[in-house]
C-alpha cells in the first residue's frame, strides 16, 4: 500500500508534465506507431514468442487499437512494464495506453488519475487443489494449509472468505508464482489461492493438470482492463470504443472471417452496419477512418475469436468463458450500442 | 680388509639387494586414501557419508542431464518425449538460445555484431591482463576497443564513435603537451579539450558513413546485457574508485568531504534503489519528451555504486602502506601526482586486488537486478518473455541451472584471472 501512495504522489508530479501534451491521438498519428505498455510476461496475456513477436490477449487489445487509429496492427512499440513501473510508465507519457491485466480500483481510478476504458476480461481469486483431496467446494476447506503470495490484496481477500465462513486454514507465505507452483507441487499446501487465470495458466504448466481442481468459487472481483491517462478524453473514447468494437462484433456475429464480406457493402442490420462503417459517421466522430472497427476486428478476430486464440479451451491454458461470455449466454460482457 | 673375515663368515653378499617395491599399504593410491580418505575413525565415517551423499547427488542429477531432451517445441512435447522418465527439457535453450544471449529484439540478421564485439573483448582485454607478455603496441587496440564495441553493438554511422575516438586522442595529446608544468593542469587541460572534442561530435556527426543497422538501447537484452553492464561498469568504476578513495584522503577539505559524501551515500543506499530512481524518478526530473538512454542511466547508477565500494578497497589498500612509503616518495622529490602514481598506488593496488575482484564479480552478478526495471537481462529473459510463454511455462531448472552455469564461468574465470595476477605481482619475499 505505501508503494502505491508514493506511486501515486509521483503521478500527481508527472501529470503535469504529462497533461501538455494531451493529445495522445494526434502523437500517435504523428509518430505512427502506438506505445502500448503490457506485462513483462504472462502466460496467455502477454509474451513475445521465439521470433520476438509479440502474442497474447492483451496484446490483441494493443493491436486492435494500433489498426483502428494506424491502420497497422504491426505498428505498436511494446514497452514491457512490472507491477511497480507500469503507473509512472503510463503517468510520464512513456506509453500512450496500458494493457496488462490491471485491476480496475477506485483509487487507480480515482487518485491515481487514470481512465479505465473498460474490461476485458473479469478474474477473480480462486483456489487450486489436487483432485486427490476430494473437495469439491471451497467451503470444505477449513483446517486447510493455503500457498498465498504475500503482500497482494489475494492475502486480505482470502482471510476475509475464511473468516466469513467462521473457517480455519494456515497460511504457507510465498514469494512468486513460480515457487507456489513448486510448493504446491511438493505438497507443503493443500490449496493454492490467486487469481483464477493465473491458476489455470499454472495448472497448464503442470506434468499432469488433471489431477488438480479449480473449485467453482471466486471470492474476489477482479476485473482487468486497459486504461489511459486522465484528461484526454478523445483518446480514451478511441481506447474504450475500440475494445467495445471487439466485444460488440462477437454479439453481432461478426468474425475476422466474415468481416471482409460484410463490410463490403451495407447489409440488413443497421447496427452492424453502423459498426463497420457502411451507415453512418461513427469513425469521424473518433476522429478515425470509417473503417476503423473492421481494421481493429481484423487484426486478430473480435473478442472471443481473442480469447479462443490465447485463453480459451483448446489452448493449454483452457480457461471457460464464465463471466467473460456475452451478457446474451450469461456472462458480463456487454457493450454499448453502436449508436 | 676384504679378506679379514673371509674364513671366520660363511657367505658375505658381495651384491646390493635389489629395490623392492613398497608395501601394497604404502603406495600410490591405497596409501593416498589411507593418509588422506580414512587416517582415523571419524575421518573414515565422514569419507563414507560424503560418498553416499554424492552419490544420491549423481544418481538424481546424472539421468535428469543425460536423459534430457533437445529438441522440442514446448514442454508438453517433451513430456511426451518422456513418457513420465525422469529427463531435463533442455529444448528451451535450443528454442530460446538467440533470446538467451541477445535478447527477444535484437534484430537476428545482427547476430554477428554483438557476437565478435564479445570476441573482440578477448583481443582488447589481453594487453591488459597479461601485460608482461604481449608488446604494449597491442595497448592501442585495447584503446580503440570500446569506441569499435559502441559502434558494433548499437550501430548507426561510425562517425560519432570516431569523433569521440579523436577527442580522447586530443585530450591525451593535449595532457601530454602540459604535463611539465604539473598533473592538476595536464589533466584539466585535458578534460577541456575531451569536452570541447564531444560537443564538436554531437554537432557534426549526422556524416552517414559506414552504417550499420541501429539498434535501440531498449532492444537490448540477454546475456550480452549482463556482459554489456559488467564491462563498462567495472572498467569505470575502477578508475573513479581509485579518484574516490585519493579524495578521501586528501587534505583539501572540500574534495575530502564531497568523496566522503558520495561514498558513503551511496554505499549506504541499495542498488536496488538507485536503479529504480534511475528508471523511474529521472524521468520526472528531465524535461518531457526528452529520452535520457535507459542503459546509460543504469550504467551511471552501477558505475557510481561500485566505485564506491571500490574506493573503500583501495582505501584500505592505502592504509595497510607503511608511512614509510609516503616519506620515501616526498624525501625523493616527487610531487603528489609522481608520488602516487609510481611510489604508492602500485603497491596499495596490488594489495587490493582480491578486494577489487571481490566487488567486480559481485558487481557483475548484480547486473541481473536490471530485471526488476523491465530490462530483459538474461534472468529477466527467463523469468518474463520465455516462462510466460505458454510453450515453456513451468521449465524452471533447465533455464535457470543454464543462468548460473554461464555466470559461474564468467566469475570463477575472474577469480582464477585475479589469483594468477597476484602470483605474478608477488614480488616481496616471504
Amino acid at each position: 500500500m505505501k508503494k502505491s501512495v508514493f506511486l501515486g504522489a509521483l503521478t500527481v508530479a508527472g501529470l503535469t508534465a504529462g497533461a501538455a501534451a494531451a493529445a495522445t491521438l494526434d502523437d500517435v498519428k504523428a509518430r505512427g506507431t502506438l506505445n502500448c505498455g503490457v506485462t513483462t510476461g504472462l502466460v496467455g496475456f502477454a509474451a513475445p514468442d521465439s521470433n520476438g513477436n509479440w502474442d497474447g490477449f492483451d496484446v490483441g487489445v494493443c493491436r486492435a487499437v494500433a489498426a483502428a487509429v494506424l491502420g497497422d496492427p504491426q505498428a505498436v512499440e511494446f514497452v514491457p512494464t512490472t507491477g511497480k513501473t507500469r503507473f509512472t510508465a503510463l503517468a510520464s507519457g512513456e506509453i500512450d495506453m496500458l494493457a496488462r491485466n490491471t485491476t480496475w480500483t477506485f483509487s487507480r481510478d480515482v487518485d491515481l488519475k487514470f481512465e479505465f476504458v473498460g474490461v476485458n476480461y473479469y478474474d477473480g481469486q480462486g483456489f487450486m487443489v489436487p483432485k486427490e483431496l476430494g473437495v469439491s467446494s471451497a467451503k470444505d476447506l477449513d483446517g486447510a494449509t493455503v500457498c498465498i503470495q504475500t503482500g497482494t490484496t489475494t492475502e486480505l481477500n482470502l482471510a476475509d472468505y475464511f473468516r466469513k465462513n467462521s473457517m480455519n486454514y494456515e497460511p504457507v507465505p510465498i514469494e512468486t508464482n513460480a515457487e507456489a507452483q513448486q510448493q504446491y507441487l511438493a505438497g507443503a499446501c493443500d490449496v493454492y489461492t490467486t487469481d483464477a487465470s493465473g491458476l489455470a495458466a499454472t495448472r497448464a504448466a503442470f506434468e499432469d493438470p488433471s489431477a488438480h481442481v479449480l473449485l467453482p468459487e471466486i471470492v474476489s472481483k477482479e476485473p482487468l482492463g486497459p486504461l489511459v491517462r486522465h484528461g484526454d478524453n478523445e483518446w480514451g473514447d478511441v481506447v474504450r470504443w475500440t475494445l467495445n468494437a471487439l466485444i460488440a462484433a462477437e454479439e453481432l456475429g461478426v468474425t475476422s472471417a466474415n468481416i471482409a464480406d460484410m463490410a463490403s457493402a451495407a447489409g440488413d442490420s443497421p447496427e452492424i452496419n453502423r459498426l463497420l462503417g457502411t451507415e453512418g459517421n461513427l469513425g469521424e466522430m473518433l476522429g478515425l477512418e470509417a473503417d476503423w472497427a473492421v481494421k481493429a476486428i481484423s487484426a486478430g478476430g473480435n473478442y472471443g475469436e481473442l480469447f479462443e486464440k490465447n485463453i480459451g479451451e483448446t489452448t493449454p491454458i483452457g480457461l471457460a468463458r464464465g463471466l467473460n461470455a456475452q451478457w446474451t449466454d450469461g456472462g458480463l460482457l456487454y457493450s454499448p450500442p453502436f449508436r | 680388509m676384504s679378506d679379514t673375515h673371509a674364513e671366520s663368515v660363511a657367505y658375505v653378499r658381495d651384491t646390493m639387494l635389489p629395490e623392492t617395491p613398497p608395501p601394497a599399504a604404502e603406495t600410490g593410491v591405497t596409501k593416498w586414501m589411507k593418509q588422506n580418505l580414512f587416517a582415523t575413525i571419524p575421518n573414515s565415517v565422514l569419507t563414507v557419508a560424503a560418498i553416499v551423499v554424492i552419490y544420491f547427488l549423481l544418481a538424481a542429477t546424472l539421468p535428469w542431464i543425460l536423459n534430457g531432451i533437445w529438441n522440442a517445441t514446448s514442454i508438453r512435447e517433451c513430456r511426451e518425449i518422456l513418457e513420465g522418465a525422469t529427463g531435463g527439457c533442455f529444448a528451451v535453450l535450443s528454442d530460446r538460445w538467440n533470446q538467451l544471449l541477445f535478447g527477444f529484439k535484437y534484430p537476428s540478421t545482427e547476430y554477428w555484431r554483438p557476437a565478435l564485439a564479445f570476441l573482440l573483448l578477448f583481443v582488447a582485454a589481453a594487453p591488459v591482463m597479461f601485460f608482461k607478455y604481449l608488446p604494449r603496441q597491442l595497448l592501442l587496440f585495447t584503446g580503440v576497443y570500446p569506441f569499435l564495441a559502441f559502434w558494433l553493438i548499437w550501430g548507426g554511422s561510425i562517425v560519432p564513435p570516431l569523433l569521440l575516438l579523436l577527442g580522447f586522442v586530443a585530450a591525451y595529446v593535449a595532457f601530454k603537451a602540459l604535463e611539465k608544468r604539473g598533473f592538476g593542469v595536464a589533466a584539466l587541460g585535458g578534460l577541456g579539450v575531451l569536452i570541447v572534442a564531444i560537443i564538436l561530435a554531437g554537432s557534426i556527426g549526422k556524416i552517414e558513413v559506414l552504417r550499420l543497422e541501429q539498434v535501440q538501447s531498449r532492444d537490448m537484452g540477454g546475456f550480452m546485457l549482463n556482459m554489456i553492464l559488467g564491462t563498462v561498469c567495472v572498467s569505470l568504476s575502477i578508475p573513479i574508485g581509485i579518484a574516490l578513495a585519493l579524495g578521501r584522503q586528501s587534505d583539501m577539505p572540500i574534495i575530502k568531504w564531497i568523496c566522503v559524501v558520495f561514498i558513503e551515500f551511496i554505499r549506504g543506499v541499495p542498488l536496488i534503489t538507485l536503479l529504480f530512481v534511475a528508471n523511474v524518478v529521472l524521468a520526472y526530473f528531465l524535461p518531457p519528451g526528452t529520452t535520457f538512454d535507459l542503459i546509460i542511466r543504469v550504467i551511471i547508477m552501477i558505475t557510481a555504486f561500485a566505485s564506491a565500494y571500490i574506493a573503500e578497497v583501495i582505501r584500505g589498500g592505502l592504509a595497510a602502506l607503511p608511512r614509510g612509503q609516503y616519506e620515501a616518495g616526498d624525501s625523493l622529490g616527487l610531487d603528489y601526482a609522481q608520488a602516487m602514481r609510481l611510489i604508492i598506488l602500485p603497491q596499495a593496488l596490488k594489495i587490493s586486488i582480491p578486494g577489487i575482484v571481490n566487488v567486480a564479480v559481485g558487481l557483475f552478478k548484480d547486473t541481473t537486478l536490471v530485471s526488476v526495471i523491465s530490462m530483459f537481462d538474461l534472468v529477466g529473459m527467463i523469468r518474463g518473455p520465455i516462462l510466460a510463454s505458454t510453450d515453456w511455462n513451468g521449465v524452471y531448472w533447465e533455464l535457470f541451472g543454464f543462468a548460473a552455469l554461464l555466470f559461474f564461468v564468467v566469475c570463477y574465470g575472474v577469480s582464477q584471472y585475479s589469483q594468477w595476477l597476484e602470483r605474478e605481482l608477488n614480488t616481496d619475499h616471504r
